[in-house]
Order: structure tokens, then C-alpha cells, then sequence
């Protein structure tokens, strides 16, 4: 039962053809699949925007929110703290924040903030995700786990685990009291 | 060296593979080597195309589980978390409910191809027990399945089967708390009834699935013609005259059939997904309310006949045993098939024309009882006061027992009319 | 081959079962009007909201949908914060009441059903109806009573745009000659709108639940087409592939 070679070349052809399309159509079916497993509209509701009052901090104390699951830490820098930061440029990895760890246009702002006297950032730290201890006699972050540590710029220290500055997310002052902490994502 | 090499025209990385698995044993014992007969029809579709939809309810399956939510207080919105928050998730819901309508219509479809051509005679009878026991296990997920959402069909549905299995004499009522693992249908038994839909039942169904294949393949498919082919081998090949390999003149088609009856699916599942509340019932978009019952409980379309055969048994020395005993029945029948079929020959084709006739009134009474099943018992009102036995009372319910018994007696008289009847000749080749 | 008896009975047993197809689930008493329902209209589905959100949210939860939800029917997120949320804070929140169930069972009687999921089940014709039946009843304890829902525990809430309607008890003769007892509905008197304007809003309202129920209705239908193209091919193809292999069988 032998079949003629164009009887063969047709079938290799169909053949070939149908698994094309076959296998578009298979591509096109998953895709729903792997869809389905992005972030729901609930999530994306529970991620929205934060508004923070950010008026009841006093200067040299710092304030915990949460958004989308994590520890966002608002300080609000007394001017002495302000100050470490510049002091602290021999003790930090990336003194002039190359590293992009923080909205664009605070890339090379030392104090990396959108006004000097808060900083906002995520406490997460860049190490294995723990949460940093705010040290304020030291001005630093120490993180516990295995001993990071950030200045009050969030800039991280040499010779310590942890590879990256702390993140700051993106946030603008909706008035002098109240900033809305966003993500560049759809999720504004 | 000294070990024997089984596959030595393997080579590479498959000769790797073969000499520490068989697999290419298994490719030609199973696909490229099993001759199946060569007059495989229409009804010889629907065992891969229950294997289809098999897989697919696994997978929707799978990521309607990521969303889920097994609780009762959560489980109802979760599902329309999925219809609504999920990314595609109303797709996949969709897919899981017409699959499970789908998967009943392939199964009966396939079960029905085997009364057609005496697929469950010797030496076939482990073939079709395991598939029996498909059916009960597929029976079981879908009632299991069907209180994960948390309806009011979902809550009342299982209340009353639950309470069936109550009514089994002496053990009845503390095999209910069991079941449920409450006094009354409640979280409790909506998580368990989760696992057993979620992992049990499909590992079951999983292994019932290969056993009935691998029992297939050990004595060979029949066919249409109801004869075997192995009894006409090519004595220079060794293969049956009248077989072909099942790879690839058998994938080759059933691609084909899979892509029909995925159009099929579509067009349901895109835009009739409900199909007029028999697969998504109108009752079940209400959270469950274990404070009222709606007026009108069916079960889902495929328990029907055998909702039917229930309803229709009187009660009897005050117990609902008895109608539970005949649903049950109703379906353990199928199991004796093979030894109640005394017929010299297998197929339809040759059968006496008693047997025709029989297998007509089975068909009938399965839909005519499917249809009641729907239906609340007065739906065809009432015969006179004053007549013989039936006076006052509902018609459906007369003719639900009527259609039970024929039901019956389809299979209990099988012996006698089986063995009556003049059959026709049957071939020595397939046609 | 089948016998023609068995074809027959086939087609018999077929025809009997897909019978079985026909209507909702849920007993109708009253004969129900066809709502008007326009999945693609978007200034409808934008009226429906209105209404829903000014007439029905006060009692009646939908609590399965957000308020951000409301962009598909062409809304922007400030229009909808605007004038369609009066108990929200957030547009990611559902549209829920500020009264609890409890409380509403005590004032009521009965918990208002959330709506999020009504037109599944009770269909649109249903509620399309119902929404156009209520009729004064001086009986009822609610001064209304409604033809579809006899003695129904909710008032005409939309009676300021219908108009007051009294209801008749005739003697009414059926098609086979019958004389029954009914409820004959009069024109409504008195309301902002005439009878096309109200049926109009009320079919809007209907269109926007029947979106509420089912969100993604268009979007299923429209993937639908997609995919049966799609699907037509490959039939073809299969075909094409089963046919050229099978020349061999004979």
C-alpha cells in the first residue's frame, strides 16, 4: 500500500498548513488562560491611589502607610536629618542616585524627594524584603535580617547585603498636607 | 555490551529515552500499531471527544480554582468575581459549564454507540464496566461541582439528594450528617464537597480513564458490523485485513471531529451559554437561602431521566427508599448488560427485530422521562376524578412510570427477547 | 443501516426533548411584555444608570458591581464620581446601600434583593413589565400593588414619572370563552412623563440591569464570531487533512 509521492506531498502540505493554523489557534486559546491570571479589577481596586495626611507628622518623625500590601514610610525630615544625608555621601553606594529606584525626575536628587523636608519611600528592603528599623539617633534605617543599612535618603550603605537604594514610588503633593502615592501604571 | 537493546532502530535522544522508557513501545503498541477496524462511523466519536472535554474541564478547572472561593459566605461572589474581575474569567466559567453539559451529551452519545453495536460483549465486558464506573464517578463530580456555587439550585439541589441517601433504611439519616458533615447542608459540606470535586473525583476519573483504554486496547475495538477482526488476519502481515493503524488514519480523523464539535461549543458557549437555563439555571443566579426553597427544583438537564424514575415510585411503607432504590437501579443496570445480552450477534445491523423495537422504547422513555424530569408533576394536569386507578391523578407522573417500567424492562427482559427473533446473517468482512 | 422506525423515533425523542427549551424556569402568571433590549446603545444603557442610581440604589444594593464598571458604557471615571456616586468614597467600590440588611428587614419586612444579577433571574421581560404594573391599591400596605408580583413589599418608586394608576377588578373573557376575575390596569394619571417617555426609561433602566447581570454580553458575542471564523477554517482544514490520508482505505 504504497501511495504516490503527490498524494504524499499533498498530505506533508495539509499537514504542515493545518498545524499552523492549529497551533495559531492554540496560542490564541491560552492566551484568555494566562490573561486570567493578571491582576483582577479587584486588585487593581485595592492598588489604587493613596491619599496621606501628612500634616500630624511631626519634624523628625516618620509615619506608616500601606499601599498594595506594603509599608510606604513618609518622614518628615528635620533639618538635622536633612543634613546626614549630605554627610553621608562617603558611606553610600551611589552617592549621586544613578540607580533607578525612584520616579525619573528625581534620578541624581540627593535627598530623593519631590520637597526636602519629607521622604517618601517603600520599606521594603532591597535585600530579601524585610522591613527595615528606623533608627533616628543614627540617622539611618537598619535592617535587621542581615544588616542593611539606608541613610535618611533611602541611599544604601557600602559592604552590606543588600544591592539597591530603597524604592521610592511616585507620589505629588495634592496640597502642602496631602500627597497622593500612585503607581506609573495603569493603575493612576 | 551486553544489554539488550529492545528498540535497536532508535537513536539519539529517542534511543536514549527508549532504553530508559517505552516509550516508543508505547507510541506503537497504542497509536501507530493498534489496528482499529476500518468502518469506524459518526458514533465512534464520541470516546475522544469525551476525552477532550475531559481535559478541558481539568484546565478551566485548574484557573477557576485560583479565584475561587470555597466558603460559604464568599463562594457565590467569587464566581461572579471570576464573570466580572477576572481578566477572561466569564470565558472560562463558560467553558466549565457548557463542559459539563458537553461532557454528558459525549458520554450518553458514546454509551449509546455501545448498545448500537454490542460494544459491551465478551470480551469487551472490563471495557465497559470501567466505563460504567466512569459514568457513576462523572455523576458523582458533577453533583459535587454543582454546590460550589452556592446557589439556590446549588443549596436545594444538594439538601434533597443529600436527603435521599438519608432515607436508605437504618443507616440513613447518620450517613446524611456524614455526608454533609453538619445537620444541614453548610460550609462544611461545601469544602469537602470542593475537595472531592476539586482532586478526588478527578484522580478517580483519571485512572478509570486509562484502565478502560488500556482494557480497549488489550482485546481491540469492535466496530459497527459488531464482528472481530482479528479473526481475519493477512498471513504475510500478521494485522487484521479489515484494520488500520490508529495513527495516522484514526488521529487524522478525530482532529477533524474535534474541530466540529469545537464549533459546536463555540456557538453554544459564546451565545447561548445558559441554553435557556438548562445549563446555567436561572434559579442558581440567587445566593443560596437555607430559609426558602425556590417553587420549582429540577435537577441539572442530565439527571433528569433518573430524577424522573425517582419521582414516579410512590412512597411505600412510609420511606422514599424505595424510589431511591430504583434511581439507583435505574443506572446499575447498565453494569449487567453484557450478560443479560444473549444475542448471537452484536450489532444493530444484524439484530431481530424485537431487540430494534426495544432499543427504540429505551430511547424514548429516556427522553420522554429526561423531559418530566424538567417539569414540575403537573405540568400535563390531571385525568378525571372517577377513572380506573389513575382518577385525580397527575398525568405525568402515570406516564413517568409507565416509561420507568419500560425503562426496566428494556434491560430485565433482555435475556428472553434477546434470544428470540430471527438476526440476519453477519458478514465475514466490515462493510 | 438504522431502520427508518429508529430514525423516526430518533427524530421524535429529539423533537420532544428540545421542546423542553422554551421559556424561564420561574412560573408567569401575567402575560409579559417584550422589553426593548439594546446591548449596543450606549446612550441607553447611560440613562439606565441615571435611573438605577437615583431611584433604585436607595434600597436595592448592586453589589456585585463597581462603580468603575460604569466606564463601559462610555462613561469617564469624573462623570462617574460626579453624578452617579452619592455613597461612595472611591470609584473601585461596589454599589452598595449605607442601610445593612438587618435594618432593612426591620423597616421592610424583607431585605430589597440586590440587583446586580435580577435580569438572570427574572429575565428582562420580567422586570420590564413588572416596573409598568403597579397600580394603587388602598388595601396594600404600601398603598401599592403590582399585577405582575401581587401584594409585592415594594412601593411604585417610580410613580412620580408614570403617573397614579387605579386598577379595575373586570370580569375578563379569555380566548376559550371563559369568564375569570382581573385586574384591569386605567391610564396613569398625573405623571412628569406620557406613556412612550416612561416606557422608554423604563426599557433603559431594564437594558442597563440587563447589562449589570452580565457584563461582558458584547464582548462574549463579538469574541464569538471571532472564534467561529476561525474555528469554520479549521474545519476545513481538518477535513482536507482527513480526506487526503483516508484515499488509502478502501
Amino acid at each position: 500500500m504504497s501511495t504516490p509521492p503527490e498524494v504524499n506531498r499533498r498530505r506533508r502540505n495539509i499537514v504542515i498548513g493545518t498545524a499552523a493554523v492549529g497551533g495559531a489557534a492554540g496560542v490564541a486559546a491560552a492566551i484568555p488562560f494566562v490573561e486570567s491570571m493578571e491582576p483582577s479589577e479587584r486588585a487593581k481596586a485595592l492598588g489604587a491611589p493613596v491619599e496621606v495626611d501628612i500634616s500630624k507628622v511631626a519634624p523628625g518623625e516618620q509615619m506608616t502607610v500601606e499601599w498594595r500590601g506594603r509599608p510606604v514610610w513618609v518622614l518628615h525630615r528635620s533639618a538635622e536629618q536633612i543634613a546626614s544625608v549630605a554627610k553621608s555621601d562617603g558611606l553610600v553606594v551611589d552617592p549621586n542616585v544613578h540607580q533607578s529606584q525612584q520616579p525619573k525626575d528625581l534620578n541624581g536628587n540627593k535627598l530623593r524627594s519631590e520637597k526636602p523636608d519629607y521622604f517618601v519611600c517603600v520599606g521594603i528592603c532591597t535585600h530579601l524584603g524585610c522591613v527595615p528599623v528606623f533608627q533616628p539617633d543614627l540617622n539611618r534605617y537598619y535592617c535587621p535580617c542581615h544588616g542593611s543599612k539606608y541613610d535618611l535618603a533611602g541611599r544604601v550603605y557600602k559592604n552590606v547585603p543588600a544591592p539597591l537604594n530603597l524604592e521610592v514610588p511616585s507620589y505629588k503633593y495634592l496640597s502642602d498636607s496631602k500627597i497622593l502615592i500612585y503607581a506609573d501604571d495603569k493603575g493612576v | 555490551m551486553a544489554a539488550v537493546q529492545q528498540n535497536a532502530t532508535s537513536s539519539g535522544l529517542l534511543g536514549w529515552i527508549d532504553a530508559r522508557f517505552p516509550l516508543t513501545k508505547l507510541w506503537k503498541e497504542h497509536l501507530s500499531e493498534y489496528y482499529a477496524p476500518k468502518n469506524f462511523n459518526f458514533w465512534y466519536y464520541f470516546g475522544s471527544l469525551s476525552l477532550l472535554v475531559l481535559a478541558m474541564q481539568i484546565v478551566t478547572g485548574i484557573f477557576l480554582t485560583m479565584h475561587y472561593k470555597a466558603d460559604a459566605t464568599e463562594a457565590f461572589a467569587s464566581v461572579e468575581y471570576i464573570m466580572r474581575d477576572v481578566p477572561f474569567g466569564w470565558l472560562i466559567r463558560y467553558m466549565h459549564s457548557t463542559g459539563a453539559s458537553a461532557f454528558f451529551i459525549c458520554v450518553y452519545l458514546h454509551m449509546f454507540r455501545g448498545l448500537l453495536y454490542g460494544s459491551y460483549r465478551k470480551p469487551r465486558e472490563l471495557v465497559w464496566i470501567f466505563g460504567v464506573l466512569i459514568f457513576l464517578s462523572l455523576m458523582g463530580e458533577a453533583f459535587f461541582g454543582y454546590l460550589l456555587p452556592w446557589g439556590q439550585m446549588s443549596f436545594w439541589g444538594a439538601q434533597v439528594i443529600v436527603n435521599l441517601f438519608g432515607s436508605i433504611p437504618l443507616i440513613g439519616p447518620d450517613l446524611a450528617i456524614w455526608i454533609r458533615g453538619d445537620y444541614v447542608i453548610s460550609d462544611a459540606t461545601l469544602n469537602r464537597f470542593f475537595a472531592f470535586h476539586v482532586i478526588a473525583l478527578p484522580l478517580v476519573l483519571l485512572g478509570l480513564v486509562a484502565v478502560h483504554i488500556l482494557a480497549l486496547h488489550e482485546v481491540g475495538s469492535g466496530n459497527p458490523d459488531g464482528i472481530e477482526i482479528k479473526s481475519n488476519k493477512d498471513p504475510s502481515t500478521g494485522h487484521p485485513v479489515d484494520g488500520i493503524p490508529f495513527h495516522p488514519y484514526y488521529t487524522v480523523k478525530d482532529i477533524f471531529g474535534v474541530s466540529v464539535f469545537l464549533f459546536v461549543f463555540a456557538v453554544i458557549l459564546f451565545f447561548a451559554p445558559s441554553m435557556g437555563g438548562f445549563f446555567l439555571e436561572e434559579n442558581n443566579f440567587i445566593p443560596a437561602n437555607p430559609m426558602q426553597t425556590p417553587a420549582h427544583i429540577a435537577p441539572v438537564w442530565y439527571f433528569t431521566p433518573y430524577y424522573s424514575v425517582l419521582r414516579a415510585v410512590p412512597p411505600m411503607l412510609e420511606s422514599q427508599f424505595p424510589g431511591v432504590a430504583c434511581m439507583g437501579l435505574a443506572v446499575l443496570l447498565f453494569f449487567f448488560l453484557p450478560w443479560l445480552d444473549r444475542s448471537v450477534v452484536r450489532s444493530i445491523r444484524y439484530r431481530s427485530a424485537p431487540y430494534k423495537w426495544w432499543l427504540t422504547l429505551f430511547v424514548i422513555s429516556f427522553f420522554v422521562l429526561g423531559y418530566l424530569g424538567t417539569k414540575p408533576t403537573d405540568v400535563w394536569g390531571r385525568f378525571a376524578d372517577g377513572w380506573w386507578i389513575v382518577g385525580g391523578q397527575d398525568r405525568a407522573t402515570w406516564t413517568a412510570r409507565v416509561f420507568s417500567v419500560v425503562y426496566f424492562l428494556f434491560f430485565l427482559l433482555m435475556p428472553w427477547y434477546t434470544s428470540r427473533g430471527e438476526t440476519r446473517p453477519e458478514p465475514q468482512r466490515v462493510t | 443501516m438504522k431502520t427508518l422506525q429508529m430514525k423516526l423515533a430518533g427524530a421524535l425523542c429529539a423533537l420532544l426533548f428540545f421542546s423542553a427549551f422554551s421559556g424561564t424556569a420561574l412560573a408567569q402568571e401575567a402575560h409579559l411584555d417584550l422589553a426593548p433590549i439594546e446591548p449596543n446603545n450606549a446612550a441607553s444603557l447611560q440613562s439606565g444608570a441615571r435611573t438605577f442610581v437615583n431611584y433604585c440604589l436607595n434600597c436595592h444594593s448592586a453589589g456585585l458591581v463597581r462603580y468603575n464598571a460604569l466606564e463601559q458604557l462610555g462613561l469617564t471615571e469624573e462623570e462617574i464620581k460626579e453624578n452617579l456616586m452619592f455613597s461612595a468614597d472611591k470609584v473601585g467600590e461596589m454599589m452598595r446601600v449605607t442601610a445593612s440588611p438587618a435594618d432593612q428587614k426591620n423597616w421592610f419586612g424583607v431585605t430589597p434583593p440586590d440587583l446586580s444579577l435580577e435580569a438572570r433571574v427574572r429575565g428582562v421581560d420580567w422586570i420590564y413589565t413588572y416596573l409598568r404594573s403597579f397600580y394603587r391599591d388602598p388595601a396594600a400596605v404600601t398603598g401599592w400593588n403590582n399585577k405582575v408580583y401581587p401584594n409585592v413589599a415594594m412601593p411604585n418608586v417610580l410613580w412620580t414619572l408614570q403617573g397614579i394608576r387605579e386598577g379595575k377588578q373586570e370580569t375578563v373573557k379569555n380566548d376559550e370563552g371563559e369568564e375569570h376575575k382581573e385586574i384591569v390596569l386605567q391610564p396613569p394619571q398625573g405623571g412628569q412623563m406620557g406613556a412612550a417617555e416612561y416606557d422608554r426609561t423604563v426599557a433603559d433602566l431594564v437594558n442597563f440591569m440587563n447589562w449589570m447581570a452580565e457584563p461582558h454580553a458584547l464582548e462574549r458575542r463579538n469574541l464569538g464570531y471571532l472564534v467561529l471564523i476561525a474555528l469554520a477554517v479549521l474545519v476545513l482544514l481538518t477535513y482536507m487533512l482527513k480526506a487526503a490520508f483516508w484515499v488509502d482505505v478502501h
